[in-house]
């Protein structure tokens, strides 16, 4: 069984939620992700189970939704909007400063497994614009100064401690 | 002026019962539960000419009338997808105020006599989702949601469901098909969702802010809403300013203000104090203003007059020096990602028109796609099965209208001629 017992649990504590359990799809799908990083065949035939569906028809439905991944992405998923109100505030520059720090183009992920960059339309906070989300978390104002800090942090919690250079000297 | 819907944004720990128990919260909830029958808070809502916010304008009383005699159960829905471009209003609430939007979806509830509401949040917003989660575990454990309520008799839960990343899920028959777990395709209306919605129930689909409305409505009166903002749009509206301002945010005005006084008051005017350009006055589907429209009232009556809409109420500003095929572009590629590719007008009228514009933006267009565009149009007006095929004539055909120079400097001269673009790839 790949799936944790917590997680096990956690599905069917949230199907008590609903008058119908098939509304858990989008809920159990995402504790899938959460448990192995993005979705794979066990995934569909685990969810299926537990919703008494067919897992040809929960991979259906998980194709629909952008956010279910159904390839691993890197320990941080750094996502970039680019839709209207970021870019008339220079989503684009900031970007390209990404693509430079990374060494990786929009859709790589990082050697070392730790970044995957891609772009994202609207996150919901063009007010703040320009925006970016890693994982779960928003990064607003953005600048490309604020990028660098923001991937040296990112670099420290991972414990690869070091900036681009020494992660350069290492390899 | 004073700020009702803002009022706790901005208090330390504002999304925290005790904080919003402190200021008055939970208080309108009360008074409902004990004094008033659902009947009388729909009158109440009808009366105040509260409009949903969530981009129709809708009349929020009328459409709970809508739910047919006699028909249990009836559930509640909250839309919190916000998914439209420039739209960032619903995301401060939920963060700085969950318990108003909590007690506004009791309330609602109530009035509709629904036991189960949900808030259906979009997947990115985690921040939200958990602060709606944990101010539905304080209100439960201060007896304001579950069983008997305040000794009521009445019952009512709140579940927070969380999207995964799908734009027309938003859309709300989108929303409830996605809601039991299916691909978020959106259904033919009618059945409209009040007669036949979640599970084939009545269901009444409110936005966020709409709902954050009603609290204030039942604790300061029909009469006080309705002084404010128009005849025909009463009350206050949530505006999210953003683009090439100086201060963008999410501002609290009387709608009716005028569209300058939102840019240049509270958003300090443009960015190196350029000209105005191009305003787009109610999310990102919504048709092109110009520098000519700034003296218009932001209702919905005076926006629709000016050949916009006011949707909901996301104001991007785009200055002089930025290239508005770049913008029409970056636009129309959003909807072609986001098509939901069941309807072959949809599918294959915004592709097309995406790469139309990508060619023109490269230099390579001819004066002929200019017609083209609008053909294009024609044709998909009301001819896809999900919204979407409406929303990009918008921004189509209002820049084809206003700045056509754009498209003919870029097709004449085969370059940009603008010191800006938001050319992404
Ligand atoms: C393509 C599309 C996307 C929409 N997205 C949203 C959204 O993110 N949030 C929202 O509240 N309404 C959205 N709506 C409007 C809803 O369909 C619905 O009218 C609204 O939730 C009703 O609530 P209200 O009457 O309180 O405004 C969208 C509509 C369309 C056509
Ligand atoms: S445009 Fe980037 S968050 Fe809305």
């Amino acid at each position: 069984m790949p799936f944790s017992e917590a997680a096990q649990r956690e599905l069917q504590e949230i199907i008590q939620r609903y008058p119908d359990k098939r509304s858990a799809m989008l809920p159990a799908l995402a504790i899938a992700q959460r448990e192995q990083g993005y979705l794979t065949p066990e995934a569909y035939r685990w969810v299926a189970e537990a919703l008494d569906t067919s897992p040809t028809w929960v991979a259906s439905v998980a194709s629909f939704y952008t956010m279910l991944r159904k390839e691993p992405a890197g320990r941080y998923l750094i996502q970039v909007c680019t839709n209207l109100s970021c870019s008339l505030l220079g989503a684009k520059p900031l970007l390209d400063h990404l693509r430079q720090r990374l060494g990786i183009d929009v859709g790589e992920t990082t050697p070392d497994g730790l970044f995957t960059l891609t772009t994202v339309e609207c996150l919901g906070s063009c007010a703040t614009a320009p925006v970016m989300q890693v994982n779960d978390r928003y990064y607003e104002q953005l600048t490309p100064e604020r990028i660098d800090e923001i991937l040296a942090g990112l670099r420290r919690e991972a414990g690869t401690c070091g900036d681009d250079r020494t992660a350069e000297g290492h390899s | 002026m004073d700020k009702f819907l803002l009022r706790n944004v901005g208090v330390p720990d504002s999304h925290h019962i005790e904080v919003y128990l402190s200021r008055g919260g939970y208080e309108s909830w009360r008074r409902v539960l004990t004094s008033m029958q659902p009947q009388a808070v729909v009158d109440l809502v009808k009366s105040s000419g509260l409009r949903g916010r969530g981009g129709a304008g809708f009349p929020t009383g009328m459409k709970w009338g809508f739910v047919p005699q006699g028909v249990y159960p009836r559930y509640l829905v909250c839309n919190a997808d916000e998914g439209e471009p420039g739209t960032c209003k619903d995301r401060v609430l939920m963060e700085n105020d969950p318990h108003l939007v909590l007690e506004g979806i009791a309330i609602s509830s109530y009035a509709i006599e629904a036991h189960l509401a949900f808030i259906y949040v979009r997947g990115e917003f985690t921040l939200s989702a958990e602060r709606l989660e944990a101010a539905i575990a304080e209100a439960h454990a201060h007896g304001f949601l579950g069983k008997n309520i305040l000794g009521s008799g009445y019952d009512l839960d709140i579940v927070v469901h969380r999207g995964a990343g799908a734009y027309i899920c938003g859309e709300e028959t989108a929303l409830l098909t996605s809601l039991e777990g299916e691909r978020g395709n959106p259904r033919l209306k009618p059945p409209f969702p009040a007669t036949e919605g979640l599970y084939r129930k009545p269901t009444v689909i409110n936005n966020v802010e709409t709902l954050a409305n009603v609290p204030l409505i039942v604790q300061y009166g029909a009469e006080w809403y309705k002084s404010m903002g128009t005849e025909k749009s009463p009350g206050i509206k949530l505006f999210a300013l953003s683009g090439q301002v100086k201060r963008p945010g999410v501002y609290e005005l009387p709608l009716g203000t005028p569209l300058r006084t939102l840019i240049e008051e509270y958003g300090g005017g443009t960015l190196e104090n350029r000209p105005v350009k191009a305003v787009i006055p109610g999310g990102s589907s919504a048709p092109m203003l110009t520098a000519a429209h700034l003296d218009t009232p932001l209702d919905y009556e005076s926006i629709a007059a000016a050949g916009s809409m006011l949707g909901s109420g996301a104001v991007i500003v785009i200055a002089e020096g930025t290239c508005i095929v770049s913008v029409v572009r970056r636009l129309i590629e959003f909807y072609a990602h986001e098509d939901c590719g069941q309807c072959i007008p949809g599918r294959e009228g915004i592709a097309w028109l995406a790469r139309i514009l990508e060619r023109i933006e490269a230099g390579q267009g001819r004066e002929e796609d200019l017609d083209l565009l609008l053909d294009i149009c024609d044709g998909l007006s009301g001819r896809s099965l999900c919204p979407l095929g409406d929303a990009v004539v918008g921004p189509v055909r209002s820049s084809l209208k206003h700045f056509r120079d754009d498209y003919l400097a870029h097709i004449r001269t085969g370059q940009c001629v603008q010191p800006v673009a938001v050319t992404i790839a």
